[in-house]
């Protein structure tokens, strides 16, 4: 351990107001919410000196709000509590399904979902779920509140666009207008537990009676320097029939909109490889 | 500023130190309680595990102000040599301890998993409950055993 | 009642159960300073200066270099060439160079962010095929650090009658320890006496490494172990520098100082299991019989020679397999390259030429159009076997009963058959295999080794009662403490509980060689026999019967001591003498025994995205006699999961000399998740000479995984992947 707790100065905000005003004064403070990935680089010694709003107060951030239109999610709930909220797990099944291979028990007890988005890791676990069920991220700042879609929240590997004294409030998730036909969450990690992702999907398809489809909603994790949908291979299904050959056609379509490397984890090829296979398998076995 | 409170094993205890001190070294150097352990800072051993309220969580990644009026279970607060409690006791029977490096935080996660499950727990459960604990020495299947042999003890003695 | 063959509880268990064990960073040691080092960040050059921070405020702290040493500035083990501190020339990334202690851990973390080292870089090799190409020479004259020759009867006469040959050549990496108790020690000076503290599997190796650094005696320098968090090896050797490192600090201090260090220092800076590339050209008579075993070794040592001699040695030594040929040659040869000294990890070379080795059965299979199973049978060892050293094999041998054992319980012929027929059927969404091995292991060290070591051992009846094993071999969680006291009650015919395992500590216990080698019970556990046996016949002698009370064995001690401290009977290594060896020529009985080992994996790999899951594992080892049936299972699983581990998972990446993968975040080994179901038999063929017949069991299990699971993803997805790990990336290049 190489950090010194001595250096640090910690803000402790009893409201969201408050904490607002706090970062706002010092934009260079950072935020702890859950500190899974915080802590490690305080562990490593390379924050040392620096002030940490301590998040840990703000208990209305804690809260999972259901209403007609969707569910409204704290940015400080816990993976844990999202993947056991009965309405998330049924109307959110990938974004739970996501959260149960975060970590393992101890990093989804303390993680939170808008720590997770705050740090805008590639490999982010939740991000695809999050992108396929068109998400949007409250945030609260010194000039108000305002709105962003998931996607458009990330401007790069672990960067964000918030500006200067904004906090992650909630992440709103609407309901989807009706079930779909065929979901999916797969993660391909470096083992079977405590793992991070070497690639990562979400995909939400809609097909009409006769198997055309209507809506394809495709997003994949680690292959790119932020979250992607798969806009073209989206599009190349959309009104069509699905069947092998449309399945083959958009998961040649993949490198349209991803873009993955070598890193110490995996390879590009690899995860290339891997992805088209379950973008394939997944859209064949909806076509059944 | 005001000392951070919270539950430690059941004893209330007040901390006036620096305010981001990770709660395993507010453990091991203020407590003296040295049963939970640092293998790795990462949150990827489990060796540090206590349970935050109820919940187990990697105790090198706490910073105590965080936990404020929190309840800390650590290994310390399940049994003594002389008296084990019903899982270390499986632990002795089973082998499920070598080397004990990663014993405190493993029997933590699965106290917490017993809690939950009882006797409902099986193979697959408390190998999952337990993922987020390396061992280096068992190659887990002891462990295993010693949870199940537990999780059946406490069922025998409920009926 | 006899204990051994039974489950005794273990020793230390409630202590670790509780929190209440000891390790090194639990101890609080009264105005302690906390050390760091100072690491080469480059793999091989001259150091120009070491700069200090002027604006730090170094009076806080004790700086430590090259020059504060006051005796041979060397980690004295093999040979003479590993200095404690860098001293004008660097030779890998992370070689120490300075070291600081300040009483506030995180101010010396700070200290050491303002030293910056002026180097001048040289030329330097990273690779295994850089170094035996000899891109650049950086060691000695050629690279090597040792070479060995094995030749067994003509390997070209047996090619001439072979009818088929078949070669293949195999890689292997390093592998981390990954004990989950990183590399901890401490030391301060007490009464004129050094006394050296921690995380340690040998503590005469750090007592002999000590003994040249501060230009000591023996008696000027106390070595206690710790309770110890693991160590497969990977304590082998380090603590001897990380002791050194903590003797100069407390010297120059004049306080006692400890070095902790994080996980990322230690899985980058302290040794890792040796890489190697194995080639083997191979003849067969049409029968399957084995005429001819031509093999090449190269492994990768790293900076300095450290153990690399020996490592070199048992895998040159167990090159040709469990298997019986009139004509082999096996040269070897370890190479040096500019990257961290690799060193012991269980299986010590082994595991690497046994995985080459019955991976080639695969390959030969192939060739021949017949089951690996057939030829193994038709050429393993048996009683009356002759090795490529050329050494009888008298008793003992198990190798047959261990895979026939395998075979059947795993239920190899029918999955065999079901897996390609499952293979077939597009529609599964997974492909199958099952693939086997069998190995052999030599028990205790290599050929002359154990006489040179000539360990002791011994028990001690205390005046008042106290009876105590005294061995320095340590408890790392292999069961030691318990073993013993079994091993020492059976012999004294005296209860288990009386007897105390004493706390490997050179002022108090005789030097039984290292805690290595999968020795410690076969060899020490023999001579605590020995001493045992001798102790029961002096207190026979001296009292008329054995004590059935502890008030009888007070009395006896009273009279056997008659007015000493104690009485202490300490026995010392004999050679058997049915065993020769001869370092010159590599002939002869290389080890005393050998224990075997079979091994099956039942596996799957997933067509979509190439994961491979183990369905189950199924493994017998012939351990000779089990002196505690339970740890010896625990043994066996956890040995052969770190071997899953290296077939599948675990690989350090290196980048410029450096690992860059030194977390256990991206340094992967198996959860529980990741680890299959075990079906463990433990077989027992006595070895005469062991304690109660027993052989080794430390490290056998690690040889078996590796080549069974690539047997079974070859014929899962029909390609032979001769590289470990054997990872999805790996078998969707052989697939595309």
């Amino acid at each position: 351990m190489r950090g010194d707790a001595k250096s640090m100065t910690v803000l402790t905000p009893a409201t969201p107001a408050e904490a607002v005003a706090l970062l706002s004064r010092d934009p260079g403070a950072l935020p702890l919410a859950g500190g899974t990935d915080l802590m490690v680089g305080w562990n490593m010694g390379l924050l040392n000196g620096r002030v940490v709003l301590d998040l840990s107060r703000l208990d209305a951030w804690r809260r999972v709000k259901a209403a007609r239109g969707g569910v409204s999610v704290g940015a400080l709930v816990t993976h844990a509590a999202l993947r056991r909220h009965p309405v998330v797990s049924k109307r959110f099944p990938l974004l739970s399904a996501a959260c149960a291979t975060v970590g393992a028990a101890q990093i989804q007890n303390r993680g939170t979902l808008g720590g997770n988005l705050a740090n805008a890791s590639p490999a982010a676990d939740t991000f695809p779920a999050l992108a396929v069920y068109e998400a949007s991220v409250r945030l609260t700042g010194p000039s108000g509140p305002r709105e962003l879609p998931v996607l458009e929240l990330f401007a790069g590997v672990k960067k964000t666009r918030l500006r200067p004294g904004e906090l992650i409030a909630s992440v709103e998730l609407p309901f989807p207008e009706k079930a779909p036909s065929a979901a999916l969450f797969r993660k391909v990690g470096t083992r079977l537990a405590q793992a991070i992702s070497k690639t990562m999907f979400a995909g939400l398809l809609w097909l009409d009676a006769d198997g055309v489809v209507e809506e394809a909603r495709l997003s994949f994790g680690s292959l790119a320097p932020t979250v992607r949908r798969l806009r073209a291979a989206e599009a190349s299904l959309k009104g069509r029939r699905l069947d092998a050959a449309a399945a083959a056609a958009a998961a040649d379509l993949l490198d349209a909109d991803v873009s993955p490397i070598d890193d110490v984890r995996s390879t590009r090829e690899y995860r290339l490889a891997a992805s088209r296979n379950i973008l394939r398998r997944f859209l064949e076995g909806a076509a059944r | 500023m005001s000392p951070i409170v919270l539950t430690v094993n059941g004893k209330r205890r007040s901390f006036g130190g620096p305010a981001f001190t990770r709660l395993i070294d507010f453990l091991r150097e203020t407590l003296r309680l040295t049963g939970t352990k640092e293998g790795c800072g990462e949150g990827e051993c489990g060796a540090c595990t206590v349970l935050i309220d109820g919940a187990p969580v990697n105790s090198c990644l706490v910073p105590v102000c965080s936990v404020a009026g929190a309840k800390v279970e650590t290994v310390e607060s399940l049994g003594a040599p002389e008296k084990l409690s019903r899982l270390q006791q499986g632990f002795l029977d089973c082998a499920g301890a070598q080397c004990g490096i990663c014993t405190p935080g493993m029997l933590m996660s699965a106290h917490a998993h017993l809690k939950a499950k009882g006797a409902k727990a099986d193979d697959a459960s408390v190998r999952e409950a337990i993922s987020g604990n390396l061992c280096r020495c068992t190659g887990y299947q002891h462990i295993v055993d010693s949870v199940l042999c537990a999780a059946r003890k406490t069922a025998k003695r409920k009926r | 009642m006899p204990s051994v063959g039974r489950n005794e509880r273990r020793r230390e268990g409630p202590e670790k159960l509780t929190g209440r064990a000891l390790y090194l960073d639990d101890h609080s040691i009264p105005g302690c300073l906390h050390g760091v080092t100072v690491r080469s960040s480059i793999p091989r050059g001259r150091v120009k200066a070491v700069h200090f921070d002027p604006a730090f405020p170094w009076e806080e702290c004790v700086v430590v270099t090259a020059k504060d040493i006051p005796g041979r500035n060397l980690v004295a083990l093999i040979e003479p060439d590993q200095p404690l501190l860098a001293d004008g020339v660097v030779n890998h990334r992370e070689e120490p160079i300075a070291l600081i202690a300040h009483a506030d851990r995180a101010r010396a973390y700070e200290a050491l962010k303002r030293v910056t080292v002026e180097y001048e870089p040289l030329p330097a090799v990273l690779t295994l095929d850089e170094s035996a190409a000899l891109k650049q020479v950086v060691y000695k004259k050629d690279n090597v650090i040792k070479s060995y020759l094995i030749e067994r009867g003509s390997v070209e006469e047996g090619f001439a009658r072979a009818d088929f040959v078949v070669e293949g050549e195999y890689r292997v990496p390093a592998q981390e320890q990954a004990y989950i108790e990183n590399n901890a020690m401490a030391a301060w000076e007490e009464d004129g006496v050094m006394v050296v503290t921690g995380s340690l599997q040998c503590p005469y190796y750090v007592l002999k490494a000590m003994k040249e650094i501060l230009a000591r005696p023996a008696d000027k320098i106390r070595v206690v172990q710790t309770v110890t968090g693991g160590g497969f090896g990977g304590k082998e050797e380090y603590p001897s520098m990380l002791a050194g490192h903590c003797a100069l600090l407390a010297l120059k201090a004049k306080r006692p100082v400890k070095m902790v260090y994080d996980r990322h220092e230690d899985m980058a800076a302290t040794t890792k299991r040796h890489p190697a590339l194995v080639r083997h050209k191979t003849g067969l008579t049409k029968d399957g019989r084995l005429v001819a075993q031509d093999i090449e070794v190269v492994m990768d040592g790293g900076a300095y020679a450290t153990l690399t001699s020996v490592v070199l040695s048992r895998g040159t030594l167990h090159a040709a397999g469990p298997y019986e040929c009139p004509n082999v040659r096996v040269r070897s040869r370890a190479v040096a390259t500019n990257t961290p000294p690799n060193g012991a990890f269980r299986g010590f070379g082994a595991p690497q030429t046994l995985h080459a080795v019955e991976l080639h059965w695969e390959k030969i299979a192939a060739a021949m159009n017949v089951d690996a199973l057939q030829l193994r049978r038709v050429n393993l060892f048996k009683v009356g076997s002759v090795t490529a050293t050329g050494q009888l094999l008298r008793e003992s041998v198990g190798a047959s009963d261990c895979l026939e054992t395998v075979v059947k319980r795993s239920d190899y012929a029918k999955k065999r058959r079901a897996y390609d027929a499952w293979n077939k059927d597009p529609k599964k969404p997974t492909w199958r295999g099952i693939g086997l091995s069998v190995v052999h292991h030599g028990a205790g060290f290599t050929g002359s080794g154990e006489v040179y070591l000539a360990s002791r051992a011994g028990v001690a009846l205390t005046r008042d009662g106290g009876l105590f094993v005294l061995a320095a071999s340590t408890e790392i969680g292999q069961g030691t403490n318990t073993m013993f006291a079994q091993v020492a009650s059976d012999a004294l015919g005296l209860p288990m509980d009386w007897i105390q395992v004493e706390t490997p500590d050179t002022h108090k216990v005789p030097d039984s060689g290292p805690t290595v080698a999968s020795r410690t019970c076969m060899v020490v556990g023999g001579l605590v026999q020995r001493a045992a046996t001798r102790l029961k016949a002096d207190l026979e002698a001296a009292y008329g019967h054995l004590p059935r009370t502890r008030a009888e064995l007070k009395a006896a001690a009273a009279a056997l001591c008659a007015g000493r401290a104690a009485h202490r009977v300490e026995m010392e290594f004999e050679k058997p003498k049915e065993v020769t060896w001869d370092d010159a020529t590599y002939r002869g009985d290389a080890y005393g025994v050998y224990s075997y080992g079979a091994f099956a994996a039942d596996l799957e790999v997933d067509k979509t995205t190439y994961e491979v899951r183990v369905l189950k594992a199924t493994t017998a080892q012939d351990i000779g006699k089990a002196i505690h049936p339970l740890f010896a299972e625990g043994q066996i699983i956890g040995g052969c999961t770190q071997g899953l581990g290296w077939a599948l998972l675990e690989e350090p990446v290196y980048k410029d000399g450096v690992m860059v993968n030194a977390q256990l975040t991206n340094y992967v080994i198996p959860t529980s998740l990741d680890t299959p179901p075990f079906d463990v038999v433990v077989i027992e063929k006595p070895y005469s000479r062991g304690p109660f017949g027993a052989k080794g069991v430390g490290e056998l299990p690690m040889d078996v995984p590796g080549p069974a699971v690539a047997a079974a993803i070859k014929q899962a997805v029909g390609r032979l992947i001769p590289v470990l790990p054997i990872t999805p990336e790996r078998i969707a290049k052989a697939l595309s």
